[in-house]
């Protein structure tokens, strides 16, 4: 077993005037006006600092950040392949594990983070994510964020899409309204039941600036493996003016649709509003209060409102553990 | 599995029987390498069987990850290769193609990565002998592509490549085309030579400025899109142009070092002076050929064999020498392009391209064999000789690509 080396300089955050000045993602960048992933690729860069090396794989985050000769990145990046993002990690920490182990390089502790979209996580690249977080002589970080499309190639429907989302691969039509019949994918939970040992695993949200800071701090420090997913409004994406990046990704938290918690060493502690909702405190919105600020639920009849909101409530009132494990144990 | 060298090896040179996916896993432990992936896959992964044996038994230091998919497998050595670590891999068949995009980019991003190919038939139908399309698919992309004939030469390849693929002026990958079973699974044997001289011979890996490190914030790998790709692109085409030198320089210090090696890098001539008919094949196939070209010499056949070594970078020049002045060229491909011009084999058409700009230029015949890992018999070299005095004979070619030992 080998002692992992973890960086020891990212201390937990209290209050917003305790998060780093300084930089590390800057201008260079040319993603769209009320883009809430480039506020997550700033907010992650920001809280693990400049000792970090970063992978993005293909998507908006490449595309649209990294244009040869305009790179944002104050940080050692690298582009990685759409399903590479595990393997990415992987590879790099490998790598630096080696040739310090073996002497060729510095004993220092070096960040990994990996970062992928919904396409890149959800879809492509979950295999390759599930074998990274079982190599726990490594520290990485995966970090998804989820935009809910293919939104770097024109908008497309993911397996992390909502049910009913108007998407270019998922119109609705004169005679097919609802296009994509899938529920979103319920990635997090997935991985951290499958992955028992890995130490950390997280659901963050950019409108919650100081959770997120500590989140990422929290998976590069505690060792070994990490992932967190993170919803992202797109205004090109979801359909709205860009000044409500911010609200929309409360509401989707309010509403009760996406859970906000942490995994650590195997128990869940909720964040933020989920936690309210959780204990009682608070009253989830109505879905239809997100839904309908969003050009890509448009069509929704009042029937698919209904709907929508039935799975919602099911997932508070019927899983498991609400919003996280959709199955119950048998009272046999 | 056992492995037949001992931990405490390397101190003198051995003389082992062991095969060419053995040989080419004590390469690895001699040259140090930092980062290895495996993914299972009949025949190559024999390779990472010994690999995985010598680090569990202490002879050497290194990350050796199974990975779930070859993608990730070629995925994950870039990205060490990209911090800088040494690295291996390898694949066969389709597994090969399953890392395709990864293998696409190693070689765009000019990742030093070696990897072994154990040449396997491509699915469907499923079969483990040995074609050599699987590797062939890397032919355009800026890979090294070497075929070996012996497990000698499987290690001895193995260690060049390291110091080729790392080489400042180079920077691109390097495939080591092995045929399964034929040298994958057979057993020779192997003159296993001593650190200290793999040491003397291979420098270790420093991408300096390009090394992905906090020290140095670079930005690997923008959309470069219209504006830069043609420029880059042209990077790799010079990259490749002077891997020609390097190989040259590489193997002429191999030879010094180690005190073994052919006059040429690239080529292996056969019998070929004053030879009127010169066949020219890859791989293992070159043990019957020479067999057949020795007994027809015998018979007072003016017969010669030149094995294609380097597939790329491909010497143009050494191979117009070699086959120089021949009357027909019978070219053995052990793969297949089907609907390319004349419906031959890839090797057939690399030579036809090389020969082209020849004053006299002779009678060229192809002959597609051994695919599926059938074998190449003397009796099938026999034929492809006969046939191509046949057409020499009446100055009439009846066709052009012939298929060998196969049922009609």
């Amino acid at each position: 077993m080998t002692t992992l080396m973890t960086a020891t300089d990212l201390p937990q955050v209290r209050g917003v005037k305790n998060i780093p000045v300084e930089e590390f993602y800057s201008s260079g960048h040319r993603t769209c006006q009320g883009c809430e992933s480039a506020l997550v690729m700033r907010l992650m860069i920001k809280a693990a600092g400049p000792r970090t090396i970063v992978l993005g794989s293909t998507g908006c985050m490449y595309v649209a950040n990294t244009t040869y000769y305009s790179t944002p990145w104050v940080v050692p990046w690298m582009h990685t392949q759409l399903g590479s993002s595990g393997s990415a990690a992987t590879g790099t920490a490998a790598g630096l594990a080696s040739m310090m182990r073996k002497g060729k390089m510095n004993q220092e502790p070096i960040n990994v983070i990996a970062f992928c979209g919904d396409g890149g996580g959800v879809d492509m690249g979950l295999s390759a994510i599930s074998a990274a977080l079982q190599h726990d002589e490594y520290n990485l970080l995966i970090l998804c964020y989820d935009n809910e499309s293919y939104a770097n190639t024109d908008i497309q429907v993911s397996g992390s899409s909502p049910w009913g989302a108007n998407s270019t691969f998922s119109p609705p039509g004169k005679v097919h309204r609802i296009m994509n019949s899938r529920w979103k994918k319920n990635t997090a939970p997935m991985l951290a039941a499958g992955h028992p040992d890995v130490r950390y695993i997280a659901t963050a949200c950019g409108s919650y600036g100081l959770d997120f800071n500590n989140k990422i701090r929290r998976a590069l420090t505690i060792g070994g493996p990490t992932f967190i997913h993170s919803i992202d409004p797109c205004p090109k994406g979801w359909d709205y003016d860009p000044k409500y990046s911010h609200e929309l990704g409360m509401l989707a938290i309010e509403t009760g649709l996406w859970v906000q918690y942490e995994i650590i060493d195997g128990e869940l502690i909720l964040n933020g509003p989920s936690r309210s909702i959780a204990k009682g405190i608070r009253r989830r919105k109505p879905i239809e209060d997100y839904l309908s600020r969003q050009g890509r639920f448009a069509h929704f009849t009042p029937d698919d409102i209904a709907h929508f909101q039935q799975r919602v409530d099911d997932s508070w009132e019927k899983w498991w553990m609400p919003g996280v494990i959709p199955f119950t144990m048998s009272q046999d | 599995m056992t492995t037949t060298v001992p931990t405490d090896m390397f101190q003198q040179s051995t003389e082992e029987l062991i095969s060419g996916s053995e040989a080419i896993a004590i390469a690895c432990a001699l040259a140090d390498v930092d980062v290895i992936t495996a993914y299972p896959i009949r025949p190559y992964d024999t390779v990472m069987q010994y690999v995985s044996k010598l680090k569990a038994d202490g002879a050497f230091d290194c990350d050796f990850i199974v990975a779930e998919s070859e993608h990730s497998q070629f995925e994950i050595v870039k990205h060490a290769s990209a911090v800088g670590a040494r690295t291996f891999c390898g694949s066969s068949g389709v597994g090969w193609f399953y890392a395709f995009e990864a293998i696409t980019v190693t070689a765009g991003l000019r990742m030093p990565v070696v990897a072994m190919v154990g040449n396997r038939a491509l699915d469907d139908p499923g079969a483990f002998g040995v074609e050599h399309n699987d590797a062939m698919a890397v032919r355009d992309l800026g890979w090294h592509l070497y075929w070996v004939a012996t497990a000698q030469e499987a290690m001895d390849i193995a260690l060049l490549a390291w110091r080729v693929a790392e080489d400042r002026n180079v920077l691109l990958p390097f495939a080591i085309s092995c045929d399964g079973s034929f040298l994958t699974h057979s057993q020779a044997i192997v003159q296993v030579p001593t650190r200290e001289q793999v040491n003397r011979y291979l420098p270790g890996y420093n991408r300096h400025e390009l090394q992905l490190h906090p020290d140095n914030p670079i930005t690997v790998a923008p959309q470069v899109n219209e504006d830069w790709l043609m420029e880059i692109r042209r990077q790799t085409d010079e990259a490749m142009r002077r891997a020609v030198g390097v190989i040259y320089e590489a193997y002429d210090e191999f030879k010094e070092v180690f005190g073994r090696g052919d006059p040429s890098p690239f080529i292996e001539e056969y019998m070929t002076e004053d030879a009127e008919i010169i066949l020219v094949g890859m791989g293992t196939l070159a043990m019957p050929t020479r067999v057949a070209v020795r007994r027809m010499r015998e018979q007072g056949k003016k017969v010669g064999f030149v094995r294609v070594k380097f597939f790329r970078p491909f010497a143009v020049e050494e191979v117009q020498n070699a086959l120089r002045g021949a009357k027909g060229i019978a070219v053995i491909d052990r793969d297949y392009s089907y609907g390319s011009p004349s419906f031959g084999g890839v090797l057939f058409h690399e030579l036809r391209s090389t020969l082209y700009p020849l004053p006299e230029r002779p009678l060229m015949l192809n002959f597609i064999a051994g695919l599926g890992g059938r074998e190449v018999m003397v009796r099938d070299v026999n034929e492809m000789v006969e046939t191509i005095e046949k057409a020499l004979e009446t100055g009439k070619i009846e066709q052009e690509t012939t298929w060998i030992n196969v049922r009609e």
